[in-house]
């Protein structure tokens, strides 16, 4: 079987919309964490195969900036998860809002 | 730049400063020095221009001088400009307003020595003086306006300058409310002058007195007669006529040198200056004239009766200025012009030396103001004394002195156009000023002291005394500017005024009447003054007043028919229908608005969770919905 763009765009749709649904409904910090960084990778498996079906080089280099920002982004972000425990004993998201009205 | 502009703004200049001196606290507790400093300052910057008046008057030709500012604003055809003439009419006035002013400003320094609000007095005066200066000067209805809004303005603050001392009166408990009443009475005057300026605007479409008096064809016979009672209504306000009278006596509440400059020499002059200002509008309408004389006629005879009987010094005299102020509106309704201007100028002189002389006895008895408890104060106060007694004559009329030669004027002149029955009404009237001026000096100097031995009174400093030896000396001497046709043909004031005001044809008595009318009025001044002072020398108290002197002593009781029929019907409304109104309805609005935002907030606060994650579902769902958006529609 011919692997085409559409099966790389369902493929990434799928995983989007997975870690879409993780950030909602999931309690974990570290699992919701888990999901984004899966939002992100679907967003970079589109773009590659955009790259690759439009021969631009363009894409591949936008996946190697969404890298390294998601790189950052997981030393700050578990970082904080980190000194939220120290402090609260849980990373249960719920009981995480102190910003209420 | 010229001198007229000058003269307007160093006033100006002096209110900012004593302003500025008053609001910094610059004078502190006891600080004669600083005290006098303000003081002189001020009075130099009303001195100033009455020197610039003065050097403009020696180089006077009768042209019409004017000076432009700028333009105040204009809508469509109108143009209103701050601008002002200098013609004789306005120089004669700009000469009084600001050399009765000065001296009354010099007379200040000494009798509010002490007081807490010393610079805060003097920049009210400068400010005045400004108002005043605008109210003469200006060539148009429009900031002629502004002058009379302001003089009206000045007078209401410093009426109430004491705000926290108490004031006898019907419906009056402090200064303030005489303050207000003043204030409010002019306002019901004020509507009308407004009026006026509709009426003249409709015809013509300006305001400026040139247009006006040079257009003056444009208007028929109904509509002068409407303008000339309308601005008459005006004046009563402003001028204490009747029906508007009352507020006068009560705005003696006032420290009383404000009493000489502003309600006896100046503001309550400006009624007057302003019709003569306009006669040549007013002459077109012999009716309106003919009411003026009647209204002018009855005031001054109905005041000089309430005069007899009153106790307080500074009532007298507030109730012989309205009756004088009655004298110059029946010159004006005979068409006597220059007359009334010339009354208005001699009336500046003793009405001021007369309550200058009145705040130095109240000075020396500590803030006393009844006759009853006065007497005998002519060997303890020679200089006020003796000035009070020159400017009692020359307000009783007495031969030769200034208000001599200017009363005698306006009944001369009131018996020359026929009014025979007015003309016995002022002569009777002229009994009666003599009669109650005398009542007065005798009360307050002559006699023994009713006053506690205690209060040791002394002679005022020579601040006080000087200014009113020069206004003594102006009200023996005055007269000198305006003599009978049999003395001088034509005398000064009359040709100085002529090229100003309207001029009616005269039928000029014969030499033989007219000295038979200087004899009958010299006799009934003297016979005035000698019936009273027969009378009062000998008695030793002013007992109570009973019968028709209650009446009297009561003001016919004018002031209390108008508050029941005017201010307790006003205030009833107020308190039942208004109140509620205020109440419900306006403050309920408010607090409406107020209270709904609140309530709103509490409702929406709830969608701030906090948790992170419903945001995120919102955030999702709005973007569900854009993107579906985008790609169905």
């Amino acid at each position: 079987m011919h692997v085409e763009l559409n099966h790389y765009l369902w493929l990434s749709a799928f995983m989007f919309t997975a870690g879409v649904i993780g950030v909602l409904v999931r309690r974990n910090a570290i699992v919701i964490f888990m999901c984004i960084e899966l939002m992100l990778n679907a967003v970079n498996l589109s773009l590659v195969a955009f790259s690759h079906f439009l021969a631009d080089i363009q894409g591949q280099m936008m996946v190697f900036f969404v890298m390294t920002v998601a790189a950052a982004e997981a030393a700050v972000g578990l970082a904080i998860v980190i000194s939220l425990f120290r402090n609260r004993q849980t990373v249960n998201i719920d009981e995480i809002n102190l910003l209420k009205g | 730049m010229n001198l007229i502009s000058i003269a307007v703004l160093l006033p100006l200049a002096g209110f900012l400063l004593s302003s500025l001196f008053s609001l910094t606290k610059f004078i502190g507790h006891h600080e004669s020095g600083k005290e006098k400093l303000v003081g002189f300052l001020s009075t130099l910057m009303i001195a100033i221009p009455f020197g610039l008046f003065a050097t403009l008057l020696v180089s006077f030709n009768g042209e019409v001088q004017t000076a432009t500012l700028y333009e105040w604003f204009s809508a469509g055809a109108l143009s209103i400009t701050v601008s002002y003439q200098l013609d004789s009419l306005s120089l004669l006035m700009a000469m009084i307003v600001t050399g009765v002013g000065s001296l009354i400003h010099l007379y200040s320094i000494g009798y509010m020595h002490g007081d807490e609000g010393f610079a805060r007095f003097f920049a009210y005066l400068n400010l005045f003086i400004f108002a005043m200066l605008n109210l003469i000067l200006a060539d148009n209805m429009v900031l002629m306006f502004l002058g009379w809004e302001g003089v009206g303005l000045c007078s209401y603050l410093l009426i109430g300058f004491w705000h926290d001392r108490k004031f006898e009166g019907v419906g009056i408990q402090t200064t303030t409310d005489a303050a207000n009443k003043a204030f409010i009475m002019n306002r019901i005057g004020d509507c009308a002058m407004l009026a006026a300026m509709f009426l003249i605007f409709q015809k013509i479409s300006a305001l400026d007195y040139h247009t006006i008096l040079s257009q003056k064809e444009a208007f028929d016979s109904t509509h002068a007669f409407w303008i000339a009672v309308l601005i008459f209504i005006g004046c009563t306000g402003k001028s204490a006529q009747i029906p508007l009278y009352t507020w006068l006596p009560d705005a003696m509440a006032g420290p009383t040198p404000v009493s000489a400059l502003i309600h006896a020499a100046t503001m309550v002059t400006s009624g007057i200056y302003l019709i003569a200002r306009l006669s040549p509008l007013f002459v077109m309408s012999p009716d309106a004239m003919h009411f003026i004389a009647i209204v002018g006629t009855a005031t001054a005879f109905v005041a000089a009766t309430i005069a007899l009987a009153q106790n307080d010094i500074k009532k007298v005299l507030a109730y012989s200025t309205v009756s004088q102020l009655g004298y110059m509106f029946l010159a004006l309704g005979v068409g006597a012009f220059s007359s009334a201007m010339f009354h208005v100028t001699t009336h500046a002189f003793f009405k001021a030396c007369l309550f200058l002389g009145s705040g130095s006895v109240i000075h020396a008895l500590h803030e006393e103001q009844d006759i009853r408890r006065m007497g005998g104060l002519a060997k303890v106060l020679p200089h006020t004394n003796l000035t009070f007694l020159l400017a009692s004559l020359a307000l009783a009329g007495c031969p030769l002195t200034a208000g001599f030669f200017s009363k005698d004027d306006i009944l001369a002149k009131t018996f020359e156009s026929g009014n025979y029955g007015l003309w016995g009404l002022g002569l009777a009237t002229a009994f009666l000023t003599a009669f109650y001026t005398m009542r007065l000096y005798t009360l307050t100097f002559l006699g023994e002291a009713r006053y506690e031995p205690n209060q040791r009174p002394h002679e005022s400093p020579a601040l006080m005394t000087v200014p009113m030896w020069i206004l003594a000396a102006l009200s023996l001497f005055g007269g000198a500017l305006g003599l009978p046709a049999v003395i001088q043909k034509a005398n000064w004031i009359q040709a100085f005024l002529s090229t100003s005001l309207a001029s009616l044809p005269a039928n000029h008595l014969e030499h033989t009447t007219e000295w038979t009318l200087l004899a009958v009025s010299s006799l009934v001044a003297i016979l005035g003054l000698a019936v009273s002072f027969s009378i009062y020398s000998k008695a030793k108290v002013p007992g109570e007043p009973e019968g028709i002197w209650t009446v009297l002593y009561r003001k016919y009781y004018l002031d209390e028919l108008y508050d029941a029929l005017v201010a307790k019907p006003f205030q009833a409304i107020s308190a039942r229908l208004l109140t509620p109104i205020d109440h419900r309805v306006l403050d309920g609005l408010i607090n409406g608005i107020g209270s709904s935002i609140l309530g709103l907030g509490g409702a929406l606060k709830h969608w701030q969770t906090g948790v992170a994650q419903n945001y995120a579902l919102v955030i999702t769902i709005g973007l569900i919905l854009l993107v579906g958006y985008i790609v169905l529609a």
